[in-house]
C-alpha cells in the first residue's frame, strides 16, 4: 500500500509519513499524538478505538490508513467546541458513567454517532447500537442514562 | 525473564503482609527542598510486626528497634497549594476522588484545592499496593488522621497571628476567620516562611463520620474532564522523544524453552533491532507494525512439556491437592459426625469454578527509559513498589534507581499486581539505548497474564427437618480460602482450603476466591431450603445470627419484592448473602431462564451493600453496579479454554465479556453506617451474583447448575 502524506483530522488537514497498510488507530495515536482514541482489543470487538469517518462510528483499529483517503475523521480530542462540551460528553460528566474510563473515548464517540442518526433513541435502540462497545467496570446503567440525556438537548445531534 | 520462570503467584497472595523492602528516610530539609515552605504532616505507623508484639503504645513514638513507617504526608505550601502524597494506585475504583474527600473533609477545604499524588515511588511513600479492599479502612483512615493533624497546626498558627484563643477560630473554605469577625486569613499566609512538620499518630480530632460535610458525599470523579475529553494520559499514551517501539516472541507454550531460533529475517529490516537475552527474544522498531512484523518473520523452535488441557482441569486439581493450607476456613467447630448425626437429610456435591481473565480494557502496557544507569518506567500497575522490586531483581539495579510512575489506569479487578511490560520494555530499552514502549496485545493479555484461580469445591451438609442446619464440611480445591467460612451458626463445621498444581498462572482477582465460595455455598444453601421445603430467605434468616447480614437480606429483599414477586412462566427469582472483608452484602436477582430457546437473561438485580459508613455515595453506588455486570460475566458464560500449555480462545470474539445486552435493571440500597468504620468497598458486591443467578435459574427451570460458567452454551437440560 501506498504511503499516506495528510489525513483530514478534526477539521484540518494534518501531515504524516506513514505507510498504507498501519492502522488508523496507530497513525493517530502514535504520528498524531491524539491519544484519546485507544486500543483495546485489535479485532473491533470492543469499541475502544471508535472514531467517526465522515460521521459514521468506525472501528480505527480495523481501517488501514491508506484507505482513509479524503474522508474526515472526527476523534474524541474533536468533540469539544470552543470550551464547550459536546452534551454527551458533559453527560458523562452528570452521571459519572464510567469508572477506570479507558473505554469512554470510544463509548462517547459511538453515543454520538447514534444522537446524529436517531433524535430520541428508545433504550432498546441504545442498547443495540451500543452492544460493540465494551466497558468492562460495568457502567452500561449509566451511560444509557447518560444518552438519554444528552438526547433531550438540542444541540446534540451536533 | 521467562515468562514461566517466574515465581508463581499464590492466589491469596494479596492477603500477605510481607514487610517493606525499603523505608522512606525522613529528613525534614529534604522535604522543604523539594516541596518548598510550609506545612509538612507525615503519617507514621508502627510496622505490622509491632502491633502485633502487643503492649501498650506509648505516645510520641516507640522503641528504637522497630523504625516507624511512613505511609502518607500532606504538604501545605506558602502559596496555600494542598498536595497529598500516597502510594495508591487510580484503576478506576475512584480513590483519587475519595482520598481527597478525607483531605477537604478535616482541612474544611474546597476539594479542587487539593491534588494528590499518586503511585509515584519517588514522589511518594512505599506502599504495597491498591488491592484487598485496604484503600479506605487503612489509607483513607490515616489522610484523615494527616487532614486533622493539619487542621491543628493551621489552627495554632492562626491563634498566633490573630492573637487570639483558639476557640473563638473557625476554619471553613481554606481559610481561617475569628468569629464574628470580617477578617480571614488563607492556609498560603499561615504556612507563609514556615518550616513546620507535624506528626499524625493518632486519631487526634478527626470528623467523625457523622458530622461529614464532605465525605459522605456524592463528590464526582476529580479529574472527570480529562476523561469524557482524552486528554488523560494512560501508561500507553505515553511518549518521549526518540522512543521505540517494542514487540517480544512469545513462546508456543507456557513452561517452554527456546530450543533454536533464526532472526535473519527481523535483522535486515530497516530500524529493527533484535535483543536476545536467554529466551527472552524482542525486537525494537521506529513504529508498532514494523516491530510487529518483524517478530513475526522469526523463525524459533521450543521444546515444551505436555501439560494438562482445561477438559481435564477439574480432576486434576482434586488429584494434585495437598492437605488443609490453612487459609481462610477458620477453626473446626464440634465434629462433624455428631453434626451429621443430628440431621434428618444430608446433602453432598461437588461445585467446579472455571479459570477467568480480569482482561482489563487497558493491556499491560509500559513506557521505559534509561539514563546513566537509572531507570524510569512509566506503567499501570496496582503495585508501583512491587514493579519498582521486580525491576530492581532482572537488572541487578538498587531500587533507588528505578522510578515506577502509574499513571491512572485503564483497570486492574486484582490483575496488575505484576510488572511483566515493564520489564520487557526495560529490557528492549537498555539494548536500543533509546526509550521504549511496549503494549500488550489484547491476545498476550489472554494468555501471559494471570487468571482467577480454577476451583473444585466439595460441600456436605447435614440439616433438620425444621430447618436448622447440624453439619457444614467445605473443602475447597485450588481456588482460595476467601469467604470459605460459613457465616451462618451451624453448630459442626469445617471449612479447609486445599492448594492445587495449577496448569496456568492464576493470581489475584476482585474478591478472590470469595466469588467461587459464595457460589458453592449459597447454591447449596438453596438446596438445603428446597429439601426442607423452606422458602430460601426464610431458611437462611432461621439460620442466621448475625445482625448485619440480616440486615442486607432484609433490605435486598424488600426492595425486590421477594415475599410477593411472581415470576412469569420461564423467569425465576433467586437470592444470595455473604459477608467479606469487614463489608455485607445480599443479592437478589430476576432471570429469564428458557428450557426450550436455552437462553438465559438476567432481567433484574437489587444488591444492599453495608460497608460501614459510605464515604461516595454515588461512587460506591458505580462500584456496586459494576461488579453486578462483572461478576454476571462469570457467572453465566467466562471461561479460559486451554490445551497442552496454551489458551484456545484468547480474542474478545472468543472470550465473552458482559455487554450492554447482558445489562440487567439494577438497582442498589446502600445502609450507611455511620457508626461503623468503612470498609472497602470494591470487591465484595461481586460475590453474591453467581449463586443469586444459580438459584433464579433452579427457581424457573428446576434445574441447579454447579459449574461457574453456568451456561457457556446456553441452558442444556
Amino acid at each position: 500500500m501506498a504511503k499516506v502524506s495528510d489525513i483530514n483530522v478534526n477539521g484540518a488537514d494534518a501531515a504524516v509519513d506513514a505507510e498504507g497498510e498501519r492502522t488508523l488507530l496507530s497513525v493517530l495515536r502514535d504520528d498524531l499524538h491524539l491519544t484519546g482514541t485507544k486500543y483495546g482489543c485489535g479485532e473491533g470487538r470492543c469499541g475502544a478505538c471508535t472514531i467517526l469517518l465522515d460521521g459514521s462510528p468506525t472501528r480505527s483499529c480495523q481501517v488501514a490508513v491508506g484507505s482513509v483517503g479524503r474522508r474526515k475523521v472526527v476523534t474524541i480530542e474533536g468533540l469539544e467546541q470552543e470550551g464547550q462540551l459536546h452534551p454527551l460528553q458533559q453527560a458523562f460528566l452528570d452521571h459519572d458513567a464510567f469508572q477506570c474510563a479507558y473505554c469512554t473515548s470510544g463509548m462517547i464517540m459511538s453515543g454520538v454517532a447514534l444522537l446524529r442518526k436517531r433524535k430520541n433513541p428508545s433504550e432498546a435502540e441504545i442498547v443495540r447500537f451500543m452492544d460493540g462497545n465494551i466497558c468492562r467496570c460495568g457502567t452500561y446503567q449509566r451511560i444509557i442514562a447518560a444518552i438519554k440525556q444528552a438526547a433531550s438537548k438540542p444541540e446534540a445531534s451536533r | 525473564m521467562n515468562a514461566a520462570e517466574e515465581p508463581v503467584i499464590e492466589a491469596e497472595r494479596y492477603e500477605l503482609f510481607e514487610r517493606p523492602h525499603y523505608r522512606f528516610q525522613v529528613d525534614r530539609r529534604e522535604f522543604f527542598k523539594q516541596l518548598g515552605c510550609g506545612l509538612v504532616v507525615l503519617c507514621v505507623t508502627a510496622p505490622a510486626l509491632a502491633q502485633e508484639s502487643g503492649g501498650p503504645r506509648r505516645r510520641g513514638g516507640r522503641g528504637p528497634q522497630l523504625p516507624s513507617q511512613i505511609d502518607a504526608w500532606l504538604h501545605i505550601g506558602e502559596d496555600g497549594a494542598i498536595t497529598v502524597f500516597t502510594g495508591k494506585a487510580e484503576v478506576g475504583q475512584n480513590i483519587r476522588t475519595s482520598l481527597t474527600q478525607a483531605i477537604a473533609e478535616e482541612l474544611r477545604a474546597p476539594i479542587a484545592s487539593i491534588k494528590m499524588v499518586m503511585a509515584d515511588t519517588q514522589l511518594v511513600p512505599f506502599d504495597m499496593g491498591t488491592f484487598g479492599s485496604q484503600t479506605t479502612p487503612q489509607m483513607a483512615s490515616r489522610l484523615h488522621r494527616i487532614g486533622a493533624a493539619a487542621r491543628e497546626a493551621l489552627l495554632d498558627l492562626a491563634a498566633d497571628h490573630f492573637k487570639a484563643d483558639r476557640a473563638t477560630l473557625i476554619i471553613a473554605d481554606g481559610k481561617v476567620s475569628k468569629t464574628g469577625g470580617a477578617e480571614s486569613v488563607t492556609f498560603g499566609e499561615l504556612t507563609k516562611g514556615q518550616k513546620l512538620v507535624k506528626s499524625a499518630e493518632h486519631e487526634g480530632s478527626v470528623t467523625p463520620a457523622a458530622d461529614w460535610k464532605i465525605a459522605g458525599t456524592s463528590v464526582p470523579k476529580v479529574d472527570a474532564r480529562d476523561f469524557v475529553t482524552g486528554r488523560h494520559k494512560y501508561s500507553s499514551d505515553m511518549a518521549m522523544p526518540g522512543m521505540l517501539h517494542g514487540c517480544v516472541l512469545r513462546p508456543t507454550a507456557f513452561r517452554a524453552s527456546l530450543d533454536s531460533v533464526d532472526t535473519k529475517a527481523a535483522e535486515a529490516m530497516p530500524g529493527v533491532k533484535i535483543v536476545r537475552d536467554g529466551d527472552f527474544i524482542g525486537v525494537t522498531a521506529p513504529d508498532a507494525l514494523t516491530a510487529e512484523h518483524a517478530v513475526e518473520s522469526i523463525n524459533a523452535r521450543w521444546n515444551a512439556p505436555s501439560q494438562v488441557s482445561s477438559s481435564d482441569l477439574f480432576d486434576h486439581l482434586r488429584k494434585s491437592a495437598g492437605a488443609a493450607n490453612g487459609r481462610g476456613g477458620g477453626e473446626d467447630t464440634g465434629s462433624i459426625e455428631e453434626g451429621m448425626k443430628a440431621a434428618s437429610r444430608q446433602l453432598q456435591a461437588t461445585y467446579n469454578i472455571a479459570y477467568i481473565a480480569h482482561t482489563p480494557l487497558e493491556p499491560r502496557a509500559a513506557v521505559a527509559s534509561w539514563e546513566n544507569g537509572r531507570l524510569t518506567v512509566w506503567t499501570g500497575s496496582q503495585r508501583p513498589f512491587g514493579v519498582r522490586s521486580e525491576l530492581a531483581d532482572a537488572f541487578g539495579i538498587p531500587q533507588e534507581n528505578i522510578h515506577v510512575i502509574v499513571p491512572d489506569t485503564g483497570a486492574g479487578y486484582g490483575g496488575k499486581h505484576t510488572g511483566e511490560a515493564a520489564v520487557e520494555a526495560a529490557r528492549l530499552a537498555k539494548a536500543a539505548g533509546q526509550p521504549v514502549k511496549l503494549v500488550w496485545t489484547r491476545q498476550e493479555e489472554f494468555t501471559w497474564a494471570y487468571f482467577r484461580p480454577a476451583g473444585v469445591i466439595d460441600i456436605h451438609a447435614g440439616v433438620r427437618d425444621d430447618g436448622a442446619i447440624t453439619a457444614w464440611e467445605c473443602h475447597n480445591y485450588n481456588s482460595g480460602g476467601s469467604g470459605l467460612r460459613s457465616p451462618y451458626d451451624i453448630p459442626h463445621q469445617r471449612s479447609q482450603a486445599h492448594g492445587s498444581d495449577s496448569p496456568l498462572r492464576q493470581g489475584s482477582y476482585r474478591a478472590l476466591a470469595a466469588t467461587a465460595n459464595h457460589f458453592a455455598r449459597e447454591s447449596h444453601m438453596d438446596d438445603l431450603a428446597a429439601a426442607v421445603k423452606m422458602d430460601p430467605l426464610e431458611f437462611r434468616l432461621k439460620n442466621l445470627k448475625d445482625p448485619r447480614l440480616r440486615a442486607v437480606l432484609q433490605a435486598a429483599t424488600d426492595t425486590f419484592g421477594w415475599k410477593t414477586a411472581k415470576p412469569r412462566e420461564t423467569h425465576g427469582i433467586g437470592l444470595a448473602a455473604g459477608t467479606e472483608k469487614g463489608s455485607y452484602l445480599a443479592t437478589c436477582v430476576e432471570v429469564l431462564a428458557d428450557k426450550e430457546s436455552g437462553s438465559v437473561k438476567v432481567i433484574r438485580a437489587v444488591s444492599a451493600f453495608d460497608c460501614g459508613a459510605v464515604v461516595n455515595p454515588n461512587h460506591l453506588k458505580n462500584q456496586v453496579e459494576g461488579a453486578l455486570v462483572m461478576g454476571l460475566g462469570g457467572a453465566l458464560f467466562e471461561a479460559i479454554e486451554f490445551e497442552n500449555g496454551m489458551v484456545t480462545n484468547p480474542h474478545l470474539s472468543e472470550y465473552r465479556v458482559p455487554r450492554f445486552s447482558d445489562l440487567p435493571r439494577i438497582e442498589v440500597v446502600l445502609m450507611d453506617r455511620k457508626d461503623v468504620a468503612s470498609a472497602g468497598a470494591g470487591e465484595t458486591p461481586i460475590v453474591c451474583v453467581a449463586p443469586a443467578i444459580g438459584n433464579a435459574i433452579f427457581n424457573a427451570a428446576g434445574v441447579r447448575l454447579r459449574s461457574m460458567p453456568m451456561v457457556p452454551d446456553g441452558l442444556k437440560i
